[in-house]
């Protein structure tokens, strides 16, 4: 590990959360390792159904029925000092109750279906204040206000009396983030927040997000399947396949030495300007497989173009450092040259290979 | 190619046409719009009085040349994709001409015709949605889907419909065992590529592409942007692509048409547009396209479009664009300027285009990664 000038606010480790269905067992985060310093901005970068939602709701324990976190830590530094796991808390407790939204707070990618249609913007955010801080009504408003200033809605005191759906889609992706930050959390969880808007206004909410960031050292978890916007706000990056992180290091790393075969291919998938006219696009083979038929040793495996047969099919990879913080899960990255399986994980299932065999 | 006029590639069904890929440049037009406009009514109060007009398409005027992906380009609002429905009749254009180049050297005026005189027009227009999940009937098997069109009107039935669905399917990537299955056993991608053969059933020549792939993965939308690129080099396809994400549009089109608030305010080749925009939104959009490479952050000026896009039931005076321009002036705000033509092709619709000095999209160094 690089050498942390900054103090480490969140560290998760290994955590496995699957959900319990009557067809079987989903495992949609399946081992994940990730840590965030004051003031970072960590992206998770991954397909449609890699996760990476599911990981971000673990953390604040809101994952739904029937999904729960299996095994795993997730630390938190609170603002007093303490650290505590996260994942061992009830997640309908007071303790957690007093995390989310006060420590740790959340924006989400449609604001349409997040914000209440029958509360004014300003209730929502005053609701917030008035829970987790120790202020009086009108104290709280006088803040609303502000913070509604602060996130760049015009003419505040008016709006703070609008509802939602009185609000264009950039306006209320502000709305939500002006909730979020009505307590000055430690740390903000994005989750695709700028996917449903147009470029010219999710150029406008990164660069809000980053200058509030700068102002008040809050850390940032983005979640989002643009590697565009990774490009554009990172500092570190971990990419997520199937419940796993297969590959984590800093932005310039995992955009100019990429390691994972996985990596590359959702690189080389992205068109480019400089790529030569209407040339053909790199695209993966096959696609992602169903949760029920996940494929043994690597999950990556079926769709790599540097599968090495009885290897990569049977031993599922450990987490290999590749320099620096950089560490990949890939068999091709493994110290030892012969690439027995050293106990990294544990045996993939026999019963697991059945239905990738179709 | 030299074969003869309406053969039939073999298995597939689908016409190979006589007419060679042309390149963007020579391409005669397939379609024309003129001064089309499409206004919606808003209705208010009790009565349902209709209280003003919304100006969703408002004079619009472009040709897409035969073989051709012409792009259609602009915020959420904008009318692109009424631009599309229009051009496929879901709606009746309150004004304007759409003047089709049909096979047999006729020209007609889509936006005249009735629905029966429409009805062999339809058959050469096709649309591919946005959306894959709602866009596909899921009570019906694929069979039915990508089939309905060749039964309706009469050109296969019984096992050989069968036989054309399932070499359609082949066409585009999916297993033809598959045709008995229904929607929700396919991903997002496979949705798409059904509705793409749905499309591709009836030989159009036009497809219109509405946001096609905006709602995939990156690795999907390179799978679907490859075969809407083999389909057109294989069928002499043309399409209008109606999309938001420069960098798709940018690979996959020869010209670029912007569109904001109902109108057209810039239309070039692709490189041309990209590299030297004219009209100040352009170079806005232009500078909020995320670029894939954390080495070129903070390099160039990005340009914050401040204010909100107009409300086209009351557009601001003259250029709709100029509450949000960062070059306006006093003419900008009465008089309304008209599209031009500057330098080859380049069609513009701004008052100072030939004084400002806009940036492109800036080139790109390196490929990062490998």
């Amino acid at each position: 590990m690089a050498p942390n000038v900054e103090e480490t606010l969140l560290e998760v480790k290994d955590v496995k959360t699957h959900f319990f269905t009557d067809e079987g067992v989903v495992k949609a985060v399946d081992g994940v390792n990730l840590s965030l310093r004051r003031g970072q901005t960590l992206c998770v970068v991954g397909e449609s159904g890699c996760g990476k939602s599911v990981m971000a709701r673990s953390i604040l324990r809101i994952v739904p029925a029937p999904g729960r976190i299996v095994s795993g830590e997730i630390s938190f530094r609170q603002r007093n000092g303490e650290t505590i796991d996260l994942a061992q808390m009830n997640p309908r407790g007071r303790d957690i109750r007093s995390i989310r939204g006060r420590e740790i707070s959340m924006i989400f990618q449609e604001p349409m279906s997040s914000l209440s249609p029958v509360h004014t913007i300003g209730s929502q955010i005053m609701e917030a204040i008035l829970l987790h801080l120790p202020v009086s009504r009108s104290e709280a408003r006088k803040r609303a206000v502000s913070l509604l200033d602060l996130v760049g809605i015009p003419r505040a005191s008016e709006q703070l009396d609008a509802y939602s759906f009185e609000l264009s889609g950039g306006m209320r992706q502000r709305a939500m983030i002006a909730i979020a930050l009505a307590c000055e959390p430690q740390l903000l969880i994005a989750d695709e927040p700028t996917t449903a808007l147009d470029v010219t206004t999710q150029a406008n909410i990164l660069d809000l997000i980053s200058d509030l960031q700068a102002d008040s050292g809050m850390a940032v978890l983005f979640i989002t399947h643009d590697l565009g916007v990774v490009a554009e706000i990172a500092d570190e990056v971990v990419v997520m396949y199937l419940g796993r992180d297969v590959e984590s290091g800093d932005v310039d790393a995992i955009f100019h030495e990429p390691k994972h075969p996985y990596t590359r291919a959702l690189l080389q998938s992205i068109p480019r300007y400089d790529s030569r006219d209407r040339e053909r696009l790199y695209s993966l083979k096959g696609s992602v497989p169903h949760p029920f038929n996940r494929p043994g040793g690597c999950p990556f495996h079926p769709r790599c173009d540097e599968f090495i047969a009885d290897q990569c099919n049977t031993i599922d990879p450990g987490r290999y450092t590749v320099g620096g913080d950089h560490s990949v899960r890939c068999l091709l990255y493994e110290p030892s040259a012969a690439a027995q399986n050293v106990g990294a994980s544990e045996p993939p299932a026999p019963a697991q290979n059945v239905g990738a065999t179709r | 190619m030299s074969r003869p006029k309406n053969t039939r590639q073999k298995g597939t069904g689908l016409k190979i046409r006589p007419e060679k890929a042309q390149t963007a440049e020579s391409g005669r037009p397939l379609l024309e719009l003129r001064n089309l406009r499409m206004q919606f009514p808003v209705r208010r109060g009790m009565f349902r009085r209709t209280v003003g007009f919304v100006r969703a398409v408002n004079d619009v005027s472009f040709s897409i040349r035969l073989g051709e992906t012409l792009s259609l380009v602009g915020e959420s609002g904008c009318g692109k994709t009424t631009t599309g429905r229009c051009i496929v009749r879901v709606y009746n254009p309150t004004a304007g001409k759409i003047q089709y180049q049909a096979e047999d050297q006729e020209s007609v005026d889509l936006a005249q015709l009735d629905n029966r005189a429409l009805r062999p027009y339809r058959r050469q227009i096709r649309m591919i949605f946005q959306d894959p999940f709602s866009s596909l009937n899921p009570r019906l098997p694929i069979l039915q889907i990508v089939g309905e069109s060749l039964k309706v009107n009469g050109i296969a039935r019984g096992a050989e419909l069968e036989e054309r669905v399932a070499s359609l399917l082949k066409r585009v990537g999916l297993r033809p065992e598959y045709i008995r299955r229904y929607p929700h056993a396919f991903s997002g991608g496979e949705r798409q590529r059904i509705g793409i053969a749905r499309a591709l059933a009836l030989n159009p020549r036009l497809i219109v592409a509405d946001e096609a792939v905006s709602a995939l993965d990156v690795s999907v939308q390179a799978q679907i942007l490859n075969l809407l690129q083999d389909l057109q080099e294989e069928f002499n396809l043309t399409y209008l692509f109606i999309a938001h994400d420069l960098s798709v549009v940018e690979h996959i089109s020869h010209r670029v048409a912007v569109m904001y608030v109902g109108k057209i305010v810039e239309l070039a080749n692709t490189d041309e547009l990209f590299e030297n925009p004219l009209h100040p939104y352009t170079e806005a959009l232009l500078s909020a396209v995320p670029k894939p490479d954390p080495r070129l952050r903070n390099r160039g000026v990005r340009i914050r479009l401040e204010g909100e896009v107009a409300d086209p039931s009351s557009p601001p005076s003259g250029c709709y664009f100029h509450p949000r321009c960062r070059y306006a002036q006093d003419r900008c705000r009465d008089e309304e300027p008209t599209a031009r033509e500057i330098g080859k092709d380049h069609w513009v619709a701004c008052h100072f285009a030939e004084e400002l000095e806009l940036r492109g999209f800036e080139a790109i160094g390196s490929t990062p990664g490998l």
